[in-house]
């Protein structure tokens, strides 16, 4: 099961060298979240239509390891924008991928760009 | 660095390292604690609720962690045998030694145990351990199976009839054996002790009053106990709970002074005649008595530790003894002398024996103090009086008032206002915090709400039972700083569920933007979201289709998420009632799609293992055979549950099934702060279990009987009666006024039992609401109901007919896949997600 988080590994918007399209906008719903698949990996894209911000996360919740966090709920803690799980309600920072309910685990993130109405995600490989 | 070793770890002892490991001075000490069982140590006051627990770790004190994380070396199951005070050292039962500063004797009591012929026969048992439980327990199950259920207990003091319970809760017939003429003799008088049994004998248990046993009787085991007066009694168990005697053989065997009738002696800093060696709890002997109570060994504990830490706090002059409990299911409290009598003492007694209730209170003469007193029945006035009596404070002009309530005029508490107390007032004997420490805590901006003050005080936190006037102190001392205490939804929206509501109606707030525009702030979480959706849903009856993403995860995908992240699905079969065809379509549907197939508490059917692109689909082919969406993933109504009913029962009154159908079709899609369940039941057999509902009918001669607020689930409830002998027509109206008065005044996820215990006034004042229509808008609330029932439609239709909608349920935006990464295991000849 570990094995699944080594494939997830946060991407630092300088550091992605392939950006890969995604979608065109109106794909993705509003202040919730969809899934998309990149060879092996399953990624969860989050549009915040209140600061028109979109966020990039792996789609699995490495609590339980399961691949759910798409289907959590959005929002903001202190302004930071996170997820929660729909499992278990653990939420995670959006722009960090960090835990914040104080627990150990954290998830990865990924850079997005949007381009002539076309979303696009930045990876490392 | 001094080493301190203590001997025993129950509650005490246990009370005595969490005192010393939250002591400033803490690293001067070196701690080992000797416990001779070989669970660390646990809360006995609550033993009786082992039964009920599914794990003897739920009673522990503290885990082994704690004792690691806070530097104290732990040594359960080793015994020490003997204390040398010359070398200042221990020895235990493996012939190790250890060497000590201080010494620290809790090693508590033993049960007493009186010379009786053939106490030592099998069936006799002690109730004091886990150990006795477990083996009372297993002889019970070994009774059971041959037949027999028949137990005793000898000893109708408090910890007897704890074990009585604990006995009757294992499904035996269970009689009590006491010597004294009454029962509780330390704590109730005569009238106090008849309330209580007549109470305990009305639960089928039987009491035997001024017996003294003779003679244990039987073959392989007991089978009776003659009496001195030649009586006997049968019985195929019996429990000894006569008393406790210390465990002082210890400090015999080295020497240290001990009382006549056992126990060590100790002073007022609870040292023994040895200094370097101190004694706490049951077994120690302070002034002349034994405490078998946990708030005094408590305050030993306390002491103790504060001395070796070169303190200067002593043991109270007088030992309290006032104790307040539920026994049996009957609410007793004894405090201050509950028996006094002379002539510069007045007693006021009254007694209600229809309702079960005994109150006494000991006054002097010219009615200015209390000195002490008896509750059988009802102890809601405890806390109250004992604040008056152990402040020493003056009374109403009227003290029966105490005991009666003010009759006529508005009911006051005698206390004034909780603010009244002096600030030496102890509110919580367990953990010794007084009302200034409570204030304190807060006015120094150190706590704002009730959880802080637990947290930093501890008040509160043993047996809870000065949970109300903490909480009371918590609110009074807030508002007289200026602060409104107020329980907003969360970060996003400083309102109450209540306010948001009143809100969203007033202005005509349609989406949730609208409402984070004008009320709150943010983006919004997963707190406010979901909230915000049930209120749009109870104002405006919207599905969860319309603003999908604030609904909560279930209702974004009107399914139940499951373990592995697939869902299950549950249509709607009202009242439980269905025909072979469907029965048959949602078998084929399940074999179909390969589902995990299970019925439901609710009476229904629950198909497991569906992957989100599969949803709609099974949804399509249900609802093409007449189904609906059941709303088992929604804050709404679920089911109402019915038993057969007069259709088909010899015994039904009236047509259960038919009145639940109709309910059910009448409240579908009714979304609520909090699940909701009902049931109809076609007499007072009860075969739907409609009291453990929100709301529940039961059939009587002449019509329904409507009861609300119960529920199952952690905290059972049984609901109680709005009303009785309600035509099919009135039922409803009621039903309608009681569903939107709660939908509109609720707390975020508070079912209707909680509800109720919130509301001020409680069910009189909900009666008077729904029956009598105290507030005047008994029409309006039927309107509001008629208007919700009229818009209903099912949702899964709604989002199947939806090509926009239907976009949800696709795996990915950007592939035609779906998820593989989902492992099914079998079982029993069906499928389950792999185990975490």
């Amino acid at each position: 099961m570990e094995e699944l988080l080594k494939n997830y590994q946060s991407v630092a918007e300088e550091h992605a060298i392939n950006w890969i399209k995604v979608g065109q906008t109106d794909d993705f719903p509003e202040n919730a979240g969809a899934c998309v698949k990149y060879n092996a990996k399953q990624i969860a894209v989050y549009y915040f239509t209140r600061t028109n911000s979109w966020y990039a996360c792996q789609n699995l919740c490495p609590h339980k390891m399961e691949m759910v966090l798409s289907r959590g709920m959005t929002g903001d803690a202190q302004g930071i924008p996170k997820v929660a799980c729909p499992l278990h309600k653990k939420t995670f920072s959006l722009e960090d991928g960090s835990n914040l309910n104080g627990e150990e685990y954290s998830i990865a993130t990924y850079p997005v760009r949007i381009q002539e109405g076309n979303v696009y995600i930045g990876f490392a490989d | 660095m001094k080493k301190v070793i203590v001997i025993g770890n129950g509650m005490v002892g246990y009370k005595f390292c969490e005192k010393l490991a939250a002591h400033p001075l803490r690293d001067q000490f070196e701690v080992v604690v000797f416990g001779e069982e070989f669970r660390p140590a646990y809360d006995r006051v609550h033993l009786s609720e082992y039964f009920t627990l599914d794990s003897a770790d739920k009673l522990l004190l503290a885990s082994r962690d704690w004792y690691a994380e806070n530097n104290i070396t732990l040594r359960t199951g080793e015994m020490i045998t003997s204390i040398e005070t010359e070398t200042k050292r221990v020895f235990t039962h493996k012939h190790d030694y250890f060497e000590y500063d201080y010494l620290i004797l809790a090693t508590g009591s033993a049960p007493f145990v009186p010379s009786i012929k053939g106490v030592d026969k099998p069936g006799v048992f002690v109730y004091r351990t886990i150990e006795d439980l477990d083996a009372i327990k297993d002889y019970a199950d070994k009774l059971k199976q041959e037949g027999k259920f028949k137990a005793s207990v000898l000893g109708g003091g408090l910890l007897g009839l704890e074990a009585a319970n604990a006995a009757k809760e294992l499904g035996l017939q269970t009689d009590v054996i006491e010597f004294a003429p009454r029962l509780m003799p330390r704590q109730l008088d005569k009238a106090a002790s008849d309330m209580l049994q007549s109470k305990i004998e009305s639960l089928g248990m039987k009491i035997h009053l001024g017996k003294n046993s003779k003679e244990i009787m039987g073959e392989a085991g007991i089978e009776k106990i003659d009496f001195t007066d030649e009586t006997s009694l049968q019985t195929d168990m019996l429990i000894i709970s006569a008393g406790i005697r210390p465990r002082d053989e210890l400090a015999v065997k080295c020497g240290l002074r001990t009382g006549e009738r056992g126990g060590v002696y100790v002073n007022n800093k609870m040292e023994t005649s040895d200094p370097a060696i101190y004694a706490i709890g049951e077994v120690a002997l302070y002034n002349n008595g034994i405490y078998g109570l946990v708030a005094p060994g408590y305050e030993m504990a306390a002491v103790a530790v504060d001395q070796i830490a070169g303190g200067e706090k002593l043991m109270s002059p007088s030992i309290d003894m006032s104790t307040q409990l539920k026994l049996v299911g009957t609410e007793v409290a004894s405090f201050g002398d509950p028996f006094i009598e002379n002539d510069e003492v007045t007693a006021i007694a009254y007694e209600n024996k229809q309702r079960g209730v005994y109150k006494r209170i000991n006054i002097t003469k010219d009615g200015s103090k209390l000195l002490g007193g008896i509750m059988v029945g009802d102890s809601s006035d405890y806390n109250t009086l004992f604040q008056l009596y152990i402040n020493a404070m003056k009374l109403p002009e009227n003290p029966e008032d105490l005991i009666l309530g003010s009759r006529g005029g508005e009911s006051k508490s005698a206390l004034g206002s909780v603010l009244d107390l002096p600030d030496t007032a102890q509110i919580c004997s367990c953990e010794a915090v007084s009302k200034g420490t409570i204030c304190d805590s807060i006015t120094s901006g150190a706590c704002c709400t009730f959880s802080d003050v637990v947290k930093s005080t501890k008040a509160s936190s043993s047996c809870g039972g000065c949970k109300p006037m903490v909480t009371d102190l918590v609110t009074a001392t807030l508002k007289s700083m200026g602060q409104e205490v107020k329980e907003t939804i969360c970060e996003h929206f400083d309102y109450s569920r209540q306010e948001m509501y009143d809100l969203v109606k007033l202005h005509s707030i349609m989406d949730f933007d609208e409402a984070l525009d004008r009320h709150g702030k943010g983006h919004g979480c997963e707190m406010c979201k979901p909230v915000l959706a049930s209120i749009f849903a109870s104002i405006y009856m919207e599905t969860a289709n319309r603003q999908a993403p604030i609904q909560d995860s279930n209702d974004r995908f009107l399914a139940n998420i499951q373990r592995n992240g697939t869902y299950s699905v549950v249509p709607r079969v009202p009242g439980g009632e269905i025909t072979p065809d469907k029965l048959m379509v949602l078998g084929q549907v399940a074999k179909k799609y390969d589902l995990y197939t299970k019925i439901t508490g609710g009476q229904r059917i629950d198909l497991f293992g569906a992957q989100l692109h599969e949803l709609p689909m099974i949804w399509k082919e249900l609802i093409d055979a007449g189904f609906e969406s059941g709303h088992a993933y929604g804050k709404s109504l679920r089911t109402v549950k019915s038993c057969v009913g007069s259709t088909w029962c010899r015994y039904g009154l009236h047509d259960s099934v038919s009145f639940a159908i109709r309910i059910e079709e009448r409240y579908k899609g009714l979304r609520s702060p909090h699940k909701l369940k009902g049931g109809v039941s076609g007499c007072i057999r009860e075969c739907a279990e409609a009291r453990g509902k929100d709301f529940g009918v039961i059939a009587v001669e002449g019509g329904w009987n409507l009861f609300v607020c119960g529920n199952g689930g952690a905290t059972p409830k049984h609901a109680i009666m709005l009303a009785e002998k309600l035509d099919d027509e009135t039922c409803i109206k009621y039903l309608d006024r009681f569903l939107v008065y709660y939908i509109r005044t609720a707390a975020p996820l508070q079912r209707t039992a909680p509800w109720l215990d919130k509301l001020e006034g409680g069910i009189d004042y909900l009666k008077k609401v729904v029956v009598e229509d105290s507030l005047g808008i008994a029409e309006e609330l039927e309107a509001e109901m008629e208007e919700l029932v009229n818009q209903y439609a099912c949702e899964w239709k709604e989002a199947i007919e939806d090509p926009q909608m239907m976009k949800r349920f696709k795996p990915f935006v950007n592939s035609e896949e779906t998820d593989d990464s989902l492992v099914f295991v079998p079982m029993r000849d069906q499928k389950m997600p792999r185990p975490w």
